[in-house]
């Protein structure tokens, strides 16, 4: 026998090992498939919309898809929010109308995801480490009413808040919002963070006891820093959902508290406005989230993932 | 959940005299006077007794808070150690505690009572007529039943998120390409969606998906006339937003599963399907539980579309309760109604909730 039959009989692929190589294939297919597939649905909209903004009545009506191909982009929708390059030297009280709005809704998103997860670290840390007595509650039930808080749908707090607010003054202010975006993101924060602290051993603050640190001490110098991780991915998820809460919004604030979401919404409802001019708000309203989306994205999953395994 | 095994253990003793005990209780009840003391200046300055020069019930609030405040100083003081350890509670609950038990407990109020912000005459209360005017109305029935609907059809949303993480999971490349694309629908604003897709891609004439509609045969595309459509559309953008976050939470849940179970599986000739199935689902069934009830949860405040795209239409199709209720009170501004609506579909939710809540935690139990 020559060497050439030898490995020839050596190396025969069996039936079943042959059918194997098609069948990885077609699942490779299958699978890249659908992730094609689904990035495609995930981010056509966003293309979608951002070409419309460049777009003339035309090119919307024959329904261009592809800018310098079969459409040339104008800066039509940009120039009527005062953003394209000519009119961003001169005045536009949409664009101040525009910035007022992005403000407050930076102002009231950043504010209220820090003091929920400044609130919300702590009483994470306290659930975590001591026991609690409050009448007949332990641990385990004010860890629950705080999760509880989550199934509270807004509308029911809607309308006391409003006439609260009302009598408080406090109708149309960012405090107002602050306050009850803080109250809506804070059972996310304690379920993300009671998960991160209790990950972390008491072997570390037993250790910084006995070397004189305080309780809060321990706390501040030893955990925190090791919980930051959890603590950044709750303030992004906070950050995202206070940045597009619109239903708060359109009831609490009327003129000087509005939010982005809220002139989103006003324009959309009134009829006859361009497509060019939405889509560039629209688009500009998502934006600062799709730029969080991208560089942030780690953190965002495993905030969302802390409740997943236990 | 609260495993009292690992729970730190500190001893200390504090030497507290009585003179800060009586400075501890000294405030906490000096402050709580001040703001009854407020309070009630307020009310008689409603009430017209007496001009205070107080318009509004800011003050009241300044002083619930300075009170807020010294009660929590004041748990250091009366307490000592365990004083420092409830401040890192107390601020939460206090602040949980004042934004919704006592909002709720006036809403309960106004639930019953007969009051449009509008009208001069202030609240008046009614009763229970409330209560009947809710039985007799057939569009918040609707509202409750659509909302059924739009519950179920989270089983869809789940089937295809298990699949989208399973993809995820496997070995692929770009993994972070398509991590961050599966990520950016949940990232966008609902009232930017609603525009984006909504008004201008579903758009009859000009929109790409009813041209894309038309090329398969479609003559008339028409994405919010009919009932049946208009809902389906809206489950449709709903699922659309959400899916990444169950796609995320189902995705941990895989990759904490350990790869040796995988691998025994094919070893003992389990196939790919019958490896899902008998392995792979089977582990997967909290996580599983764990997503689907918190999406529930966030599906039942299902609303910001609804009012951008279509208002409800038609016919209340599309309805869910909160954009029921936040029509009621645009159009009729009427507070007393709106309320009691929204209590009784907390009762529901509550109710629902925990039946979901003991039936998911038979069924996730491990069977013997």
């Amino acid at each position: 026998m020559s060497d050439a039959q030898m490995t020839g009989q050596i190396f025969k692929d069996s039936a079943a090992d042959r059918s194997f190589r098609p069948k990885w294939f077609t699942g490779r297919i299958f699978v890249y498939g659908l992730l094609l597939l689904w990035a495609f649905i995930c981010l056509f909209p966003i293309y979608w919309t951002l070409t419309t903004s460049f777009k003339m009545a035309p090119d919307v009506m024959k329904g261009n898809l592809v800018p310098w191909w079969d459409f040339t982009p104008k800066w039509l929708g940009w120039k009527s929010l005062g953003l394209s390059p000519d009119t961003i030297g001169a005045d536009s009280t949409v664009r101040d109308e525009f910035l007022k709005r992005f403000t407050n809704s930076a102002i009231t998103a950043v504010t209220s995801s820090v003091l929920a997860v400044a609130l919300g670290s702590l009483a994470a840390y306290g659930l975590s480490r001591f026991n609690y007595k409050f009448l007949w509650m332990g641990n385990s039930d004010i860890s629950f009413f705080f999760l509880s808080q989550l199934i509270l749908p807004p509308v029911v707090l809607a309308l006391p808040m409003l006439v609260l607010y009302k009598e408080l003054a406090l109708l149309d202010t960012r405090i107002g919002l602050i306050l009850l975006y803080t109250l809506s993101v804070l059972p996310i924060v304690i379920w993300i963070m009671r998960d991160q602290f209790s990950s972390i051993p008491t072997e570390l603050e037993e250790a910084a006891l006995v070397d004189g640190l305080s309780i809060w001490g321990a706390f501040f110098t030893i955990i925190l820093p090791i919980a930051l991780p959890g603590m950044v991915a709750a303030f992004i998820l906070s950050l995202v959902l206070t940045w597009n809460e619109y239903f708060f919004a359109a009831l609490l604030t009327s003129t000087h508290a509005n939010t982005l979401p809220v002139m989103v919404a006003s324009q959309t409802g009134s009829q006859g406005i361009s497509w060019w001019s939405m889509a560039a708000l629209s688009w500009a309203a998502i934006l600062p989230l799709i730029v969080i989306g991208v560089v942030l994205e780690r953190y965002i999953i495993k905030g969302m993932a802390a409740g997943a395994i236990k | 959940m609260s495993g009292s095994g690992d729970l730190l253990h500190v001893v200390s003793n504090d030497n507290i005299s009585d003179q800060r005990r009586a400075l501890g209780r000294g405030i906490i009840w000096g402050s709580a006077l001040l703001m009854a003391l407020v309070a009630l200046a307020q009310m008689l300055q409603l009430q017209g007794v007496h001009d205070f020069g107080l318009t509004s019930w800011r003050p009241t609030l300044y002083a619930y808070i300075l009170w807020a405040i010294c009660l929590s100083w004041g748990q250091v003081l009366l307490h000592g150690e365990h004083g420092k350890r409830t401040l890192f509670v107390l601020p939460a609950a206090l602040f949980v505690i004042s934004l919704t038990v006592f909002p709720l407990l006036f809403g309960l109020v106004i639930a019953f009572s007969d009051w449009n912000l509008s009208s001069p005459d202030g609240r008046q209360f009614n009763g229970l007529s409330n209560l009947r005017q809710m039985w007799a109305d057939p569009f918040y029935w609707n509202a409750l039943l659509n909302m059924l609907w739009y519950v179920l059809a989270i089983l869809v949303e789940y089937t295809i998120a298990f699949g989208l993480a399973l993809a995820l999971n496997a070995e692929i490349r770009a993994r972070k390409f398509f991590r961050v694309a599966f990520l950016l629908p949940l990232m966008l604003s609902p009232v930017a969606v609603s525009w984006m897709i909504g008004k201008s891609m579903l758009e009859a004439r000009f929109g790409p998906v009813a041209r894309l509609a038309r090329f398969f045969g479609w003559e008339t595309p028409s994405f919010f006339g009919t009932p049946g459509v208009a809902k389906a559309t809206i489950m449709l953008m709903d699922a659309w937003t959400f899916i990444p976050f169950m796609m995320i939470m189902i995705l941990a849940g895989l990759q904490a599963i350990p790869k040796e179970l995988n691998e025994a599986a094919k070893v003992d000739g389990a196939n790919g399907w019958r490896a899902f199935w008998e392995v792979t689902f089977p582990m997967m069934l909290p996580v599983s539980i764990t997503a689907i009830l918190i999406r529930i949860i966030f599906k039942l405040k299902l609303a910001d579309i609804v009012i951008a795209v279509t208002s409800g239409g038609p016919g209340g199709a599309t309805d869910t309760v909160t954009s029921f209720i936040f029509r009621e009170y645009r159009d009729r501004s009427n507070v007393g109604y709106g309320t009691l609506l929204a209590m009784f579909y907390l009762l529901v939710i509550i109710i629902f909730m925990t039946i979901l809540m003991k039936l998911a935690d038979r069924f996730a139990r491990p069977r013997t």
